[in-house]
């Protein structure tokens, strides 16, 4: 975990726009517990982890608009939410993640 | 998240100081807690307590939306006491699992860094060496060197310390004999029940590397154990 803050901090340092994204509930099996980040760089650059790999992608796009907007989202996926089998969570989880710009 | 809690988080864990972040997840900002300090008094003191004994985040509700509380806690720490074969192993299974290793023997033949790389090495008595890197409860601390006066040592330092995890290499026959010259050193047979020996999970290790999983996979299961105590999800 502290590893990604860490990645996110140099990132700073070499002027790239970087958003930490942070489980913040999970319901069910989740591979990454609550606290697990996952940063982002403007590039799609990614180090860290939300889950097993199921929704990484789908969290790396939304970075994109978070770093335009400057705004923080809520995301939500799991078995009972539409995109979130486009995505592929099917392992049964479903888990919350915050996700905001380092400022 | 703002620039300046990022840096306050990052410097608190290379300091080994506790932090809890709060965090409104409708994106009104950020507070930052430490134990003891500023968190009395705050209608959400009560969450901020648990996680830092639960070592776990949690989302609580206020009248204003969600917050999420997270505790930053001392990364963990694996003091290796003998500088032997497994411990080479232990070393790098550690830091696998995000556990920060130190090599701990007097002998300076086997605390090398040829034999250790970049692990921190700390060639002194566990006496001094312990006094020095300090033990804390994000600590745990394994004896391998199977030399008496170097574990009895180290093993006399720890069972007054804080740190959640205490193993020590040997048969039971070879751990009776070692809490024979403990009790020696003034510690009751109780007090020595918290040393694990034999050390690690019984996988029915053989080799230096099997009984290296089997330590760290004890010191993970102790780890994890104390940060369910409160029966979070």
């Amino acid at each position: 975990m502290s590893a990604a803050l860490l990645t996110a901090r140099a990132w700073l340092d070499e002027g790239r726009k970087v958003v930490l994204a942070t489980v913040v509930e999970t319901w069910g099996s989740s591979p990454v517990p609550v606290g697990g980040h996952l940063v982002i760089d403007d590039k799609g650059d990614f180090s860290g982890s939300v889950s097993g790999g199921c929704v990484e992608a789908e969290v790396i796009a939304r970075a994109q608009d978070i770093i335009a907007s400057g705004k923080p989202e809520l995301l939500e996926f799991g078995v009972d939410n539409e995109t979130a089998w486009g995505v592929g969570l099917a392992c049964g989880g479903r888990i919350r993640v915050f996700a905001e710009k380092l400022e | 998240m703002r620039r300046e809690t990022l840096d306050k988080l990052l410097k608190a864990r290379a300091a080994r100081r506790a932090l809890v972040l709060v965090t409104r997840l409708d994106g009104g900002g950020e507070e930052i807690f430490a134990p003891g300090g500023g968190g009395t008094g705050h209608p959400h003191s009560g969450e901020i307590t648990a996680c830092l004994r639960t070592g776990r985040g949690k989302i609580a509700e206020t009248g204003a939306g969600e917050i999420f509380v997270q505790p930053f806690l001392p990364a963990p720490r694996l003091m290796i006491v003998g500088a032997t074969h497994i411990a080479q192993v232990l070393v790098r299974l550690a830091r696998e699992v995000a556990i920060e290793p130190f090599v701990i023997d007097p002998r300076t033949a086997f605390a090398t860094p040829e034999r250790f790389g970049d692990a921190a090495i700390v060639p002194k008595w566990p006496g001094e060496a312990l006094a020095k890197l300090g033990l804390d409860a994000r600590c745990a601390l394994v004896c391998l060197a199977h030399v008496p006066d170097i574990d009895d040592e180290a093993l006399s330092v720890a069972l007054e310390s804080d740190c959640f995890y205490l193993g020590a290499l040997g048969s039971k026959r070879s751990h009776e004999k070692r809490v024979g010259r403990l009790k020696e050193r003034g510690f009751g047979e109780e007090e020595c029940r918290v040393i694990h020996a034999p050390v690690g999970l019984d996988i029915g290790s053989v080799t230096p590397n099997e009984i290296a999983l089997s330590i760290v996979a004890e010191v993970v299961s102790a780890l994890r154990a104390g940060d369910q105590a409160d029966g979070a999800s």
